[in-house]
């Protein structure tokens, strides 16, 4: 038995401990701290957060219809005024007379849906596929490594454009088409991390203590290979808008009346674009500034979580 | 080595065939085909009868597992078919977009190592000031700048500043001529495609090339070089950089096989007459058989390539040995 003033004394010291983790920095230094560390990523993460108030709020910002033609305004100049809604075109109007700030606010809702969607499913499924594939192992790790050959020897934007041409256009077959050559690039890199995490004796302590597969790999190796995971997540989150954008400029993606930046540069862009040089700028500016910014994240993500990258 | 290089072929077989599944049966889930839309496309009335005739005729009432078969032999014949919207065979279809296809890539794949080598070597020779900054910036732009609206910009700007120079817009030529026949007039066709993709194609080469040679900057070797009193411009040109641009090949060579079938969307934007603009021209049209060997010619093409970057990479660097 120890002393009673010593068990109390260890009791005060496990009380210190206690307090100088509560008096942990409150969030907001803690998070300049982070920004000053990584300005280019917060400046990333900055401009992300304005682009998802945009999309939430894309009702309250706008004033103009977001869908409607209004053809006596085909192509008026940034600066025209709506007689009708006393409204300003600020950034002009397009070939159908409707407002390019309002399609532009509008189209970031069906831009960071969409990239949020195939970038979340695709390396979540990718996640579990790869460390199903290295904790299996044997000829369904076999199987699995092939299927992933077959579908990364396609160029992503043949294979969408495939995926897209069997289920026809439209957002959600969009999203699909995008999803899909993602989930194989996760699953190669999550693989390769979790096959070195099966060599750590405490996955065998689990098989040994009668755990399930399935509470092994969710419970005790997933959280491990949560690194890469995160950062394909953040990495496909940019090129899911670019491909996205792809797809609908070349009108296999998102279909008219909905606002979205690439479609906004079918239609007919090119054609006017001497005579209204608005309606080929400012959509593309959105979806540079969205990839622009998502990519900036995406690297300071991987240089906090990939020590080695770190000071690259 | 020539033990290494046959296995890897002999492991070629089974993507490829892979492919072939995959792309074979994903168009077929598509209901109806190219009779279909040839003779019933515009919502008039077809003749059932006709539409039977035609898919008899293409072989599309076969049974799919035959018409797979069918598809894959042509590849031990060396008969690719024909297209079944234009009747044409593929390889003469193919054939005449290939030379385009492959100067933009060519032409692209110059613009970007000309950027991004001296680029990345000024960024991570002077990391962390202002131009090495400037240079993250460019390139981390080129990455998020959809190219085929940096094409939509080039002609904008050529439209606009011929008009205010010389009085009358001017673009580019729309027909192709190869490089042999015409040279100013391919060029002044091919030079904007091409540096639209090069610049983004530079970017993702220019970010490997800094940092690879940043990792080479800080190895041994190199601190040996300039504790013998090597000037720093013969250690970077001489000694690091010829390490630092293994990476770099890759990239570039992976990125060349891309632009060769990727191309779809520039393509477009400068109305091109190329592979991705016939992608994308069989896909809308239901052309089963053309689809499938333009993916699969961008498949073959792919594989190849990252097989020959691996080859590539044991040469340059004698110290990588594949068993």
């Amino acid at each position: 038995m120890t002393p009673p003033s010593e068990t109390a004394a260890a009791e005060i010291e496990v009380e210190a401990d206690f307090e100088e983790l509560a008096e942990k920095k409150p969030w907001y230094i803690r998070t300049i701290e982070m920004a000053r560390q990584q300005p280019l990523a917060a400046s990333g993460f900055v401009i992300i957060i304005i682009m998802l108030l945009m999309a939430i709020f894309a009702d309250l910002l706008t004033f103009f219809p977001s869908e409607d033609n209004d053809l006596e305004y085909m192509l008026a100049e940034p600066g025209t005024i709506h007689s009708d809604l006393e409204l300003t075109f600020l950034l002009g109007a397009d070939q159908f007379g409707r407002d390019l700030l309002t399609r532009i606010v509008y189209g970031a809702r069906t831009a960071l849906f969409v990239g949020f969607t195939c970038a979340i499913i695709g390396s979540t499924l990718g996640l579990i596929l790869g460390v199903a594939s290295a904790y299996f192992g044997g000829w369904f790790d076999l199987v699995v490594q092939r299927v992933v050959d077959v579908v990364m020897a396609f160029p992503l934007i043949i294979l969408a454009l495939a995926v897209v041409a069997t289920l026809g256009p439209g957002t959600q077959n969009v999203i699909i088409a995008i999803t899909i050559p993602f989930i194989p690039q996760c699953a190669r890199v999550v693989r390769s991390n979790a096959l070195a995490i099966r060599e750590i004796p405490y996955v065998d302590a689990a098989r040994a203590l009668g755990f399930s597969n399935a509470r092994i790999i969710m419970r005790h190796m997933v959280p491990n290979v949560m690194a890469p995971y995160l950062i394909m997540l953040t990495s496909f989150l940019g090129q899911a808008i670019l491909l996205e954008a792809s797809l609908s400029y070349l009108g296999m993606g998102v279909q008219e009346p909905t606002p979205a930046w690439g479609l906004m540069l079918q239609g007919g862009a090119e054609e006017f674009a001497e005579s209204a040089p608005w309606v080929a700028i400012w959509p593309g500016v959105a979806i540079s500034l969205a990839v622009f910014a998502f990519n900036l994240f995406g690297d300071g993500v991987r240089d906090t979580l990939d020590p080695k990258l770190r000071s690259r | 080595m020539s033990k290494y290089i046959l296995k890897r072929l002999l492991m070629l077989i089974p993507t490829l065939i892979g492919a072939a599944i995959f792309v074979f049966f994903l168009l077929r889930l598509v209901p109806g085909d190219v009779c279909e839309l040839r003779l019933a496309g515009t919502g008039l009335y077809a003749d059932p009868a006709e539409i039977a005739l035609c898919q008899k005729n293409l072989g599309l009432d076969q049974p799919l597992i035959v018409q797979f078969f069918d598809f894959l032999w042509g590849y031990v014949v060396f008969d690719l078919g024909d297209s079944m919207w234009t009747g044409f065979p593929v390889v003469h279809e193919i054939g005449l977009r290939f030379e385009l296809s492959l100067q933009v890539a060519i032409m692209a794949t110059a613009v970007a190592v000309i950027i991004a080598i001296p680029l990345g070597v000024i960024s991570a020779v002077k990391q962390d000031t202002w131009i090495d900054y400037v240079v993250r910036t460019f390139s981390i732009a080129g990455i998020a700048m959809p190219s085929f609206w940096l094409g939509i910009l080039i002609i904008l700007g050529l439209l606009i500043s011929t008009q205010h120079f010389f009085g009358e817009p001017w673009m580019p030529p729309i027909d192709y001529v190869p490089i042999w026949e015409d040279p100013m007039r391919n060029l002044s066709q091919l030079i904007w495609p091409a540096v639209a993709t090069g610049y983004r194609y530079s970017a993702v080469a220019t970010r490997m090339t800094r940092s690879a040679l940043l990792e080479v900057l800080r190895e041994d070797y190199v601190r040996t070089a300039r504790a013998k009193g090597l000037i720093e411009k013969i250690i970077i040109n001489r000694h690091a950089l010829k390490n630092s641009l293994l990476p770099v090949v890759t990239i570039i060579a992976i990125e060349f096989a891309f632009l060769m079938g990727g191309l779809v969307v520039t393509e477009q934007v400068f109305n091109l007459n190329g592979l991705g603009k016939l992608f994308v021209e069989s896909v809308g049209a239901q052309d089963f058989n053309m689809t499938q060997q333009l993916v699969m010619l961008v498949v073959v093409i792919f594989v190849f390539t990252n097989l020959f970057v691996d080859v590539l990479y044991a040469w340059l660097d004698p110290r990588i040995r594949y068993s």
